[in-house]
């Protein structure tokens, strides 16, 4: 097992074990539910918005040089700085670098999931930078020290009290229950760091092509202070982000409100053009994008799960898979949770040492019906399953399944294994639960069913021979 | 009609009289029921556990089997997903890929069977008790099922049915996984086994014995009273 398999199994243990967690999480979640559905109920039919956002998305991957080409040349002309970044690194550097230039001293930041996949924060506090983050949930998390808990609700695990209980330790706070209080508390803080902040780092929920835009959807409006007010702004941008034009956001932004939020549109959506004009009073000098691939290509080669780079991380997958209600964001050990995370990070992290991810599902596909864009989730968790026996097949699994295809291709050694284990499970209550108990995964939560006196074809056979 | 049993493993050997309730009630229904006794397995755990060339193996036989069936009739919506769904998919590319599609266009899940293919909603069932609903995955999101078995429910006299909520949440079996993740596995089942107890059924019913079976197990070593049939079961109670 890989260190983080054996990482993930513990975790998933331990949250399974927190029932005062899961209760939470599933509370939660509850709410979203009904306004997801009532919001759906508002499009005029979200079965085909859903096929038409799919087939925008596959002509947009299956062609994704041209329409990157054409954003690059549109938003350059408008001013920005386009920096391809292959990896991780290249991206950091790059970031570094542009604030070494400047001599910025500190950095206010929107929510971004890409910048979370490149590790950008350490890198930036390591060189010298201070680095604030302006989304509430992302300031939360921010203060203790954790990663995201979901893709779009990074403190959807804490209680009003625990993030009380945060703000008096880290900011000094008096302790407050009413959400409000707390919000003020943050922002408290946050117009401070605004003010001060010489450069805005942000994530890209789409990058426009014909018109050479991003667009940045939020609802708290830190990301408009934290991309407007500091001279220089840095956006991130995983290369699939892209939308043919203006017409595809008009389905897009509500569909990503509905999926992930339960919106029916999201509190800001704020296209952004280059730099500050020369006819402009304010916006920022400076205008980065720095275009990420980070094992996307991969991903793109990929002709059978290709479609995984439709995903515009709205986080309706994780919202309704049982298996992240249950173990939670943190037990993943991911950039990106839940049954997207499961497919993509192999593919961006290396198949043997995420795999188990793809294990760990019960393939009910809620998944694949929620996703707004129709990324086939179960049925990639599934090829990743196969690949990964494949590329390192482990021998038991071999043997068991070998002995299994073997004895269901003849009905003779199927009868035959039938009737020994109808013969050996009297036996079984001498050894269940015990180490030797060979199913005692099974045995410890649940009951087995004994096998029948007169299985059915026995029965079959019999009345057709009294018949 | 005639139609071809498919009886999956598990249910020739724990729970024959589904089985049975099916051949009772297409009889009853005046249809001819064969069940080629060579049959096995689908190959569905090979298939989920990323080993294909072992599962093809498996369905190879079953293409066998089955060569001569007009219509194949199964009681489980999971077997029936892994034959009509996965098949092709496993066999593209090979010289047998037209006999996979072709035994796929012949699978039916029972209740769809029933509702969609023969135009039954009703054949006079009497079952007396409060029963609730719980749905399989692989029938419900693979195959499509939703309202068949609850209009066959809704014609049993005497039967009270109450809503599972929520009725389209997983029960946590998924195969091998109860066993790979059984902690998560069982959290899930712990979470189903509640809403199942809340609706205040005596019956949780479903179309998959193996939801059943995972049902079952937990609510048996909970010592619940409530006791689990599958929905060819119920029907053919009165039979
Ligand atoms: S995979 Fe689909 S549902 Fe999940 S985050 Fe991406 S777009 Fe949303």
């Amino acid at each position: 097992m890989t260190t983080a398999a054996r990482q993930f199994k513990g975790e998933a243990t331990r949250y399974t074990g927190d029932l005062t967690h899961r209760h939470w999480i599933q509370k939660a979640l509850s709410g979203y539910e009904v306004k997801r559905d009532e919001n759906k109920g508002r499009f005029q039919d979200w079965e085909s918005a859903r096929q038409a956002a799919a087939q925008i998305k596959y002509e947009v991957i299956n062609h994704l040089d041209q329409y990157l080409a054409q954003f690059v040349k549109n938003i350059e002309a408008r001013g920005a700085v386009v920096f391809w970044a292959s990896d991780a690194q290249e991206a950091r550097d790059y970031i570094v670098e542009v604030a070494r230039k400047n001599q910025v001293r500190s950095i206010v930041k929107s929510k971004s999931m890409t910048t979370e996949e490149i590790h950008l924060n350490p890198a930036l506090q390591s060189a010298g930078f201070e680095v604030v983050e302006t989304d509430l949930g992302e300031f939360i998390v921010q203060l203790r020290d954790e990663a995201p808990y979901h893709l779009v609700f990074p403190a959807m695990h804490l209680t009003r009290d625990q993030i009380s209980e945060i703000f008096q330790q880290k900011l000094g706070a008096a302790p407050v229950k009413d959400p409000e209080q707390l919000t003020m508390i943050a922002r408290g803080v946050m117009r401070q760091k605004f003010c001060q902040a010489d450069m805005g780092i942000s994530g890209v929920n789409f990058g426009v092509a014909d018109t050479g835009m991003i667009s940045i959807t939020e609802n708290e409006g830190n990301a408009r202070l934290s991309t407007s007010l500091p001279r220089v702004h840095v956006a991130v941008m995983g290369l699939e982000k892209i939308m043919r034009s203006m017409d595809d956001l008009a389905l897009f932004l509500p569909m990503l409100a509905t999926a992930g939020a339960g919106q029916l549109i999201s509190g800001y959506n704020t296209l952004y053009a280059g730099p500050r004009a020369a006819d402009e009073c304010d916006g920022p000098q400076q205008f980065h994008i720095v275009l990420l691939d980070n094992g996307r290509t991969r991903l793109l080669a990929d002709a059978e799960q290709r479609d995984a780079l439709h995903c515009i991380r709205c986080g309706a997958c994780l919202n309704v898979c049982p298996i992240f209600r249950n173990v939670g964001g943190h037990s993943y050990g991911t950039t990106y949770q839940g049954p997207i995370g499961s497919v993509i990070t192999p593919h961006l992290r290396g198949l043997l040492e995420w795999k188990h991810l793809s294990f760990a599902s019960s393939l009910c596909g809620a998944c694949t019906q929620a996703c707004p864009v129709k990324i086939d989730l179960h049925h990639h968790l599934l090829q990743n399953r196969r690949n990964a026996t494949q590329a390192h097949p482990s021998w038991l699994e071999r043997l068991m399944f070998g002995a299994f295809s073997i004895v269901m291709r003849r009905a003779a050694l199927y009868r035959l294994a039938m009737f020994m284990g109808k013969l050996f499970q009297p036996l079984h209550p001498l050894v269940k639960g015990t180490a030797v108990d060979p199913v005692k995964a099974w045995t410890r939560t649940r009951e087995t069913p004994p096998f029948a006196k007169t299985s059915f074809r026995s029965w079959w056979r019999d009345q057709q021979k009294g018949a | 009609m005639k139609a071809t049993l498919f009886i999956p493993c598990f249910i020739d050997q724990f729970y024959p009289q589904v089985g049975v309730g099916v051949v009772k009630i297409l009889r009853k229904l005046g249809h001819a029921v064969d069940f080629p006794d060579q049959q096995t397995c689908c190959g569905q755990p090979a298939f989920n556990s990323g080993l294909w060339d072992q599962a093809r193996s498996v369905a190879e036989h079953a293409l066998d089997v089955f060569r001569q069936a007009e219509v194949i009739v199964t009681p489980s919506g999971s077997c029936g997903a892994m034959m009509k769904i996965h098949y092709p998919e496993l066999f593209q590319n090979t010289p047998r890929y037209q006999e996979a599609c072709e035994l796929s266009s012949k699978i039916y899940e029972f209740s769809q069977f029933l509702v969609n293919r023969l135009g039954v909603t009703d054949f006079g069932a009497t079952f007396k008790g409060k029963v609730t609903f719980h749905d399989g995955c692989h029938g419900l999101r693979g195959l499509g099922v939703k309202n068949e078995p609850r209009v066959l429910l809704q014609h049993v006299r005497g039967l009270e049915l109450l809503e599972l909520k929520p009725a389209e949440t997983c029960c946590g079996f998924g195969g091998t996984f109860a066993v790979k993740y059984p902690q998560i596995s069982s959290a899930m089942g712990d979470s189903k086994c509640s809403a199942v107890l809340e609706t205040g059924a005596d019956y949780v019913v479903s179309n998959d014995s193996s939801c059943l079976m995972h049902i079952q197990g937990m609510l048996t070593l909970q010592k619940k009273p409530i006791r689990s049939l599958h929905l060819a079961e119920v029907l053919a109670h009165s039979l």
